[in-house]
């Protein structure tokens, strides 16, 4: 762990900037796997589950096959399939995606937790990282150096996503789906299939997301991993305003707001430590209260979520 | 959404149990799948659940806050609010009720209780009434703030407990200074189980009168139904929704007092046991009928109070019971596609008839 206190103050901010970095992982993953899915007109509140089922899938497969790689590898497939149950059950008509959700939630994290019950090893091998700070003498400076490989590929995420909702005909389909499935259907796109597709794929990148919980240092397995990052990568979409690229800069100040709690510990301030470490969880309230308005005309909202008043 | 309806007839009966049923059957295969006997299983959820008077009363203590917490989701429900902010009002409804029982211990008894359980209502009810009106005056999703309103009451519950009421004598496991023994929640005659469950029972009872006989109920399904007529013929949808929030987060808030008066007399970390998102499973199940949260929270209470057994005879983790929870969960919002098929199944047969004659 880094030892800030060498350099005082800037110890903090340095903890907080390789904090958010390394924090801002799994929402990436996750919102930009939630802005897939509510483009294509859909919401999956269940990511908390599904990032859960990742995370666990990750270390369990790390841990059997020694390859980390293939571990971020099952998450992903693993989550991609939960996807794909909350999309077929979503499909049934009269079916609320939102109490689906709900489900999704209790469910995955209950198989979570009955599969990650029986691991003994306390780590599993870990995914390499790019040591940027090598140069570096500051045990703080080169901790906050450290970066996940996920963390670019995140990154890229974003940029494709965004590419493929700009400038293919796949990603226009997608949102044609999402703001007007009447109009899209009746111009022969399968909106179906495109719902399906996008919360499938968008489960299995918030599992690639739940992947690095385990799979980064500390990298231990945990019931309380995940401690609802799913939840607030969701909300987080509604503050980004389904953009990708805005998905991107939102889950670092995400990243930063959760490591504020763990920096001024480590810099010794250690009051208030709980409510510290609760300020996400007040700053995505706080987000959302600002970013949302009762009149609900919000700007690059899906049009399908608007008209049911799911923002 | 169609979340209130609250008809009568097979329809609402045969749905939820054939549902259930289904759920069951695949909690079967993946027990089997995990190694345990699927028969054996189910029979030790029910010696564990009602195999014996120990057992039922076992449940029944499990019931009470299910049943509690089972409003908390199912009342907003009915004025087309979800919320799922169950466990966070029950663990500032009891943190709230210790402060209150520890102000007022030198008094009888009875003005403590009471001072407790009007504390734990006042807070819960607050904090889901936050979630409610979240939704309604600003459009923020009240599934998402209730469920970020759990994590900050449980950060203010340990932050509290470890800080300012914490009592100096409880070293490796923070809690406040206890609520005097005499104080204590009472039991029903002859049995352990504490008066919770009439606590329970009781607001189930008075939801069910709330909704089905009076004006106020009446107002409330509209705003479910449809918010658009309800403005229109000038309800006011606010104070509706704001009602039923804090009316549900009050039965939360309340069980929360009941936990902490009845089994723990102060308040830690232990006090949030998970019954607020079992609470969620409760309402559904019940589709936010409080008669039907009544008869759902008991055997639920039996399921719940079954995990240790699960443990210790099939060697299964306690992690098994919240698989066969989201299972079931997942089939009973599933099987809400049925209901308009089912109908219009009926309008078929009757159709063939009448051709064939």
């Amino acid at each position: 762990m880094p030892n800030p206190d060498s350099i005082g103050a800037w110890g903090v901010a340095i903890a907080l900037a390789g904090g958010a970095v390394r924090g801002s992982i799994p929402y990436m993953f996750v919102s930009l796997g939630e802005c897939l899915t509510e483009k294509s007109g859909r919401i999956n509140l269940g990511m908390e589950g599904i990032l859960l089922m990742g995370a666990m899938s990750a270390f369990w497969v790390s841990d059997r096959s020694g390859s980390p790689w293939l571990g971020a590898l099952a998450a992903a497939a693993v989550s991609g399939l939960l996807g794909l149950l909350h999309a077929g059950i979503t499909e049934l008509p009269r079916v609320n995606d939102v109490a689906a959700g709900i489900a999704m939630i209790i469910f995955g994290s209950g198989l979570a937790f009955f599969f990650g019950k029986q691991f003994v090893a306390p780590m599993a091998p870990q995914l390499p990282v790019f040591d940027l700070g090598t140069g570096f003498s500051n045990t703080a400076i080169h901790s906050a150096l450290r970066i996940s490989p996920l963390f670019f590929v995140g990154i890229a995420a974003g940029l494709v996503l965004h590419y493929l909702f700009e400038r293919t005909r796949w990603g226009l389909h997608v949102r044609a789906t999402g703001d007007a499935p009447e109009a899209a259907r009746s111009m022969g796109i399968p909106v179906r299939w495109h719902r399906v597709v996008a919360t499938t794929i968008g489960a299995a990148l918030a599992g690639v997301g739940g992947s690095h919980l385990t799979l980064y240092f500390p990298g231990i397995w945990s019931e309380g991993i995940s401690g609802g990052q799913g939840l607030m990568a969701v909300a987080l979409v509604i503050f980004a305003r389904w953009s990708p690229l805005r998905c991107l800069a939102a889950s670092l100040l995400f990243g930063g707001a959760q490591a504020l709690g763990p920096s001024l510990q480590s810099a010794g301030v250690t009051g208030f430590y709980h409510l510290f470490n609760a300020s996400p969880y007040l700053l995505t309230l706080a987000v959302m209260i600002a970013s949302c308005s009762q009149k609900r005309t919000l700007a690059g909202i899906p049009g399908a979520l608007m008209r049911r008043g799911a923002g | 959404m169609n979340l209130s309806k609250d008809g009568a007839g097979f329809e609402t009966v045969l749905i939820p149990l054939a549902a259930v049923a289904a759920g069951t059957l695949i909690f079967a295969l993946f027990c089997e799948w995990a190694g345990a006997s699927a028969v054996g299983v189910f029979r030790s959820i029910y010696k564990a659940g009602f195999g014996s008077w120990f057992s039922w009363q076992n449940s029944l203590v499990r019931a009470a806050p299910l049943m509690l917490c089972g409003l908390a989701t199912a009342l907003p429900a009915r004025v087309g609010i979800i919320t799922v902010g169950n466990e966070g009002a029950f663990v500032i409804g009891g943190l709230a009720a210790t402060a209150a029982g520890l102000a007022t211990a030198p008094a009888q008894p009875l003005i403590c209780l009471s001072a407790m359980a009007v504390a734990g209502m006042v807070a819960g009810g607050a904090w889901i009434a936050l979630a409610a009106g979240l939704q309604h005056y600003r459009g923020v999703n009240a599934v998402i703030s209730s469920l970020l309103l759990n994590y900050i009451g449980l950060a203010i519950l340990l932050q509290m407990v470890e800080g300012p009421m914490r009592d100096p004598a409880s070293l490796n496991f923070p809690a406040t200074f206890a609520i005097p023994e005499t104080h204590q929640l009472g039991r029903i005659a002859g049995s352990r189980v504490h008066d919770g469950l009439l606590f329970g029972v009781i607001a189930c009872l008075l939801a069910w009168f709330l909704l089905e006989k009076t004006v106020w109920g009446m107002k409330a399904k509209v705003v479910g139904g449809n918010p658009r007529t309800a403005k229109l013929v000038g309800l006011p949808l606010g104070q509706i929704i704001l009602t039923a929030g804090f009316l549900g987060g009050a039965c939360a808030g309340l069980a929360g007092m009941v936990e902490v008066a009845a089994i723990h007399s102060r308040a830690s970390q232990s006090i949030s046991a998970g019954y607020g998102y079992v609470g969620i499973l409760v309402a559904f199940l019940a589709r936010h009928s409080p008669l039907r949260v009544l008869i759902v929270s008991v055997v639920l209470g039996a399921v719940v109070a079954s995990g240790g057994i699960l443990q210790r005879d099939h060697d299964l983790p306690d992690a098994t019971i919240a698989v066969f929870e989201g299972i079931v969960f997942l089939t009973i919002l599933a099987s809400e596609t049925l209901y308009g098929r089912k109908f219009s199944l009926a309008v078929l047969a009757r159709n063939a008839a009448h051709a064939e004659s």
